[in-house]
């Protein structure tokens, strides 16, 4: 075979090997739709899920999905932007400044579970906050905050340093120009960051399976007050999300129509993901339209 | 290029009747161990506008970075001699650098507007300082574009972004944005090298306009640019200051060869 | 006095803000720090008791078979042999690592050099997509249709490694394949202009210049393809087959270490011998991660020094 037909095979090949790659996608999604979408109703989304019968729903841990990760956010979004502030504009580069990126890169590519071990060790135990909403949105702080920050650095980086000097130029410190300059323009990298973490984390399981705990107790959604147990704000009520959820059944679940509901739940998880992916990408676009004045 | 010699200087002494704004003595700037400027002593009189020229890597723009310690941003920058104002030395650690900043302002070689609108642009540093008042802050827009001669196209549309403007507005907004500050002195680093001709005609008479109310230091590339506005002219080589004088001197009778092969254009 | 100087002379709010900024930024980048240490100083303390308290052998620990703590054997001694999961654990790991680098490396090459076009079209959301998609849900495709296809195929349960494997290709490709995307985007593109023309076919200056160029920067998406997988719990749980044993074969059902740490660390008490030994599990799994870390770096310093 010579050279001309070898680049002829070659291309054909990698051709077939995209072309496997997006089948691949189109039949994960296409499987989840098709076996899940037919299971998906209002009934479904809104009713709590049973443990031995058929026909629950997936009410309660939609909503423990959803609350858990606006907390989770609530945490890290300030912390995670202390800590890119820290690492674009204040580091110098020395040693401690490479001691704290390797300490973020290491947290970053841990292993979930071992994230949610400790977690489990620390805040359920230690701190007796028990399996909880609380201990599992600081879980996913743990889990989050590597990637945050990076993505905040990052974003603060593409800022041009020459906006920093007119700030600094006009007597206002450094922290006041970051704040005020620096960060609304790098809104739109930050948002779109945030809102892909957000999708991370409202995927995630691993880490909230010995954290927020693998059980939903019955809610009362007309109790507000979140020192109640069974208020939907309680933040010390153990709540099983919807991947948890997914995980539970299928590796556990004595319910009839097991498969049916976790084709449902993968469904709307994997909708919501998508939504989330969308979002990202048109709050960006548009942010970031309105910020270059284009 | 031949090599000149850097302690054949000429450094113009002022009369006891001028008034120096600030001056620098001994100044030296270190990057890590590199020295880059080695010593200036020049003093700037008030109301004047003085320009300092010289090739690249002359040392002219660390010399005018370092006069509002614009400097302090780059790692491992060390300074060290004194810049003299209002009696203070800058560098000295009494000095809040935040408010020596409002007094000695900064327009830099490419425009740098805040993605903001062009109301934005001026009022955000005296809002955050703590002028709140609708009126006066109008007021300071509307003086402050007027200096810088870009109130008349844009009085319309304060409100639109300040990356929409042209290149030449940009930067008299950045210059309008400056003076809104009210500052005492006004450094400009080669603030028309990114423009167009017109536009850098503008920007010229702009600073003449300015002179009354502000001295002005301005590092400029184009020799003719330091001709036609400056009153005085500083020649840096080689991270010296080699001549200074009245600018009609330099350009016409230079004491020293290094600044009479620049100035005819014998390098550059 | 000049009232300018008296200003300069007094610390502004200014500095009293960038004091505070700057405080509360130190504050936020130590509690991260501070996280980290924390996890491996708990992690530690409870995974290197098994060998301290329990007086358990670290040889054995790594090179015995059974696992079973809470039952004693012959000679009295607990039998928390974690060769099984350590085999399983590496052997996905491997399995899904080299299947899917072919894969990734062909599709990374279809986006950069044959069809930018179609690649950021379709691939680059394609890809996106995947690497979106939770691993429960991979868990879960994994157990209604990897699984009983491989029963069908093969015979006995489907679950067991192979499954594992299947599972965990698709979830590193797109890992693997986005690192190799920036890999080739990374190497210059006179190399190419220089070897097309030199009279070199496209697939021949691929394969010989752009590939070669590129080897550091796809090393380490492979690696931290293998991170992932490695780390991978939930998904490669459902379809492993979760049993302590070592493998007999690819469609035997076995365990990885995050399997038997989901699996088990809610049923044991903790301090009890079984918990220690789970939580020893769980500081394997630490260190690994911490060795794949080492590698990514150690491969980055190889590629720097050779250009």
């Amino acid at each position: 075979m010579n050279a001309k037909q070898k680049d002829k095979l070659a291309t054909v090949v990698l051709y077939l090997i995209a072309g496997i790659i997006v089948l691949i996608l189109a039949s994960l999604l296409g499987y989840i739709l098709v076996q899940g979408l037919p299971h998906v109703s209002w009934h479904f989304l809104t009713s709590p899920a049973r443990a031995f019968a058929a026909g629950g729903g997936i009410g309660i841990q939609l909503f423990n999905s959803f609350y858990l990760l606006l907390l989770a956010m609530l945490i890290s979004v300030p912390i995670s932007l202390g800590a890119g502030i820290y690492l674009a504009e204040y580091a110098k580069a020395n040693r401690l400044t490479d001691v704290i990126r390797t300490a973020i890169e290491i947290l970053s590519s841990l292993p979930s579970v071992v994230v949610g071990l400790f977690g489990f060790l620390v805040f359920v135990l230690q701190f007796h906050f028990g399996f909880s909403i609380l201990s599992g949105a600081l879980a996913l702080t743990m889990f989050n905050l590597p990637l945050l920050t990076r993505n905040i650095e990052d974003s603060l980086r593409q800022v041009d340093f020459a906006q920093r000097e007119a700030g600094l130029a006009l007597g206002l410190s450094r922290w006041e120009t970051v704040i005020h300059v620096v960060i609304p323009e790098a809104l739109p990298g930050i948002i779109t960051g945030m809102i892909l973490g957000a999708g991370r984390v409202f995927g995630e399981a691993a880490a909230l399976i010995y954290t927020a705990g693998q059980s939903a107790p019955a809610l009362n959604f007309a109790d507000w007050n979140p020192l109640n147990i069974a208020s939907p704000l309680n933040v010390f009520r153990p709540a099983e999300t919807l991947a948890v959820h997914i995980w539970k059944i299928n590796s556990e679940g004595i319910q009839p129509d097991a498969a049916a509901v976790s084709a449902g739940a993968s469904a709307v998880l994997i909708l919501a993901v998508l939504l989330f992916n969308v979002l990202a990408r048109f709050l960006g676009r548009r942010l970031y339209k309105k910020m270059t004045a284009e | 290029m031949q090599n000149y010699s850097l302690t054949d200087t000429f450094i113009r002494p002022f009369d006891q009747g001028q008034e120096i704004a600030l001056a620098t003595s001994a100044l030296k700037v270190f990057y890590d161990d590199h020295e880059a400027l080695h010593g200036v002593s020049l003093p700037f009189e008030r109301y004047k506008i003085t320009a300092l020229i010289g090739a690249s890597g002359s040392g002219k723009s660390t010399f005018l970075r370092s006069l509002n310690r614009m400097n302090d941003t780059i790692e491992g920058t060390r300074v060290t001699g004194s810049i003299m104002y209002r009696g203070v030395d800058i560098n000295s650690k009494q000095v809040d650098v935040y408010e020596m900043r409002k007094h000695i302002g900064m327009v830099f070689q490419r425009p740098n507007p805040f993605a903001k609108s062009i109301y934005d642009n001026i009022t955000f540093a005296p809002r955050r300082f703590g002028e709140h008042n609708k009126e006066k802050l109008d007021q300071l827009v509307e003086q402050s574009l007027k200096d810088a001669a870009l109130w008349d196209q844009v009085k319309d549309d304060l409100h639109q972004s300040g990356l929409a403007l042209s290149g030449g507005q940009q930067q008299r907004l950045c210059i309008a944005r400056a003076i809104a500050m009210k500052p005492d002195i006004l450094l400009l680093d080669e603030p028309a090298s990114a423009l167009d001709p017109i536009s850098t005609s503008t920007v010229e008479d702009t600073l003449l306009q300015l002179k009354d109310h502000y001295t002005i230091i301005i590092v400029t590339h184009n020799m003719q640019q330091a001709a036609r506005i400056s009153d005085y002219t500083a020649f840096f080589y080689s991270g010296t200051a080699i001549e200074y004088d009245e600018t009609r001197k330099i350009f016409t009778r230079p004491k020293i060869k290094a600044t009479e092969d620049y100035v005819s254009g014998h390098f550059g | 006095m000049d009232p300018i100087r008296a200003a300069m002379l007094k610390r502004s709010r200014s500095a009293k803000r960038e004091r505070r900024g700057k405080l509360i930024s130190l504050v936020c980048i130590s509690l991260i720090v501070l996280v980290v240490a924390a996890i491996f100083f708990f992690v530690a303390s409870r995974g290197l008791a098994t060998f301290f308290d329990n007086k358990v052998n670290l040889w054995a620990f790594l090179s015995q078979s059974v696992w079973s703590p809470a039952v004693n054997d012959a000679h009295g001694n607990p039998q928390v042999g974690a060769l099984p999961m350590i085999v399983g654990s590496f052997g996905v790991t491997f399995l899904s690592a080299i299947v899917a680098t072919p894969f990734a490396v062909g599709a990374a090459i279809f986006m950069t050099e044959i069809s930018p076009r179609l690649g950021a079209k379709i691939l680059q959301p394609v890809i996106e997509l995947l690497v979106g998609i939770p691993s429960v849900v991979y868990g879960f495709i994994g157990l209604s249709v990897v699984v009983p296809a491989i029963r069908h195929a093969f015979g006995g349960t489907g679950f067991g490694i192979l499954a594992g494997t299947f599972v965990l290709f698709v979830m590193i490709l797109p890992t693997v394949t986005s690192m190799t995307v920036d890999a080739l985007h990374a190497v210059p593109r006179y190399y190419r202009e220089a070897s097309l023309a030199l009279g070199a076919t496209r697939w021949q200056t691929i394969s010989r210049v752009v590939l070669r160029a590129a080897l550091p920067g796809i090393l380490t998406g492979v690696v931290f393809g293998m991170a992932r997988a490695f780390g991978e719990a939930l998904a490669v749980q459902m379809v492993i087959g979760n049993a302590a044993l070592l493998p007999h074969n690819l469609i035997s059902p076995a365990s990885t270490l995050t399997s038997v740490l989901t699996a088990g660390i809610g049923n044991t008490v903790m301090g009890s011998l079984e918990n220690n030994a789970l939580w020893s599990l769980a500081l394997l799994l630490l260190l690994m991660s911490l060795a794949f870390n080492l590698v990514i770096r150690w491969i980055g310093k190889k590629g720097e020094m050779k250009r």
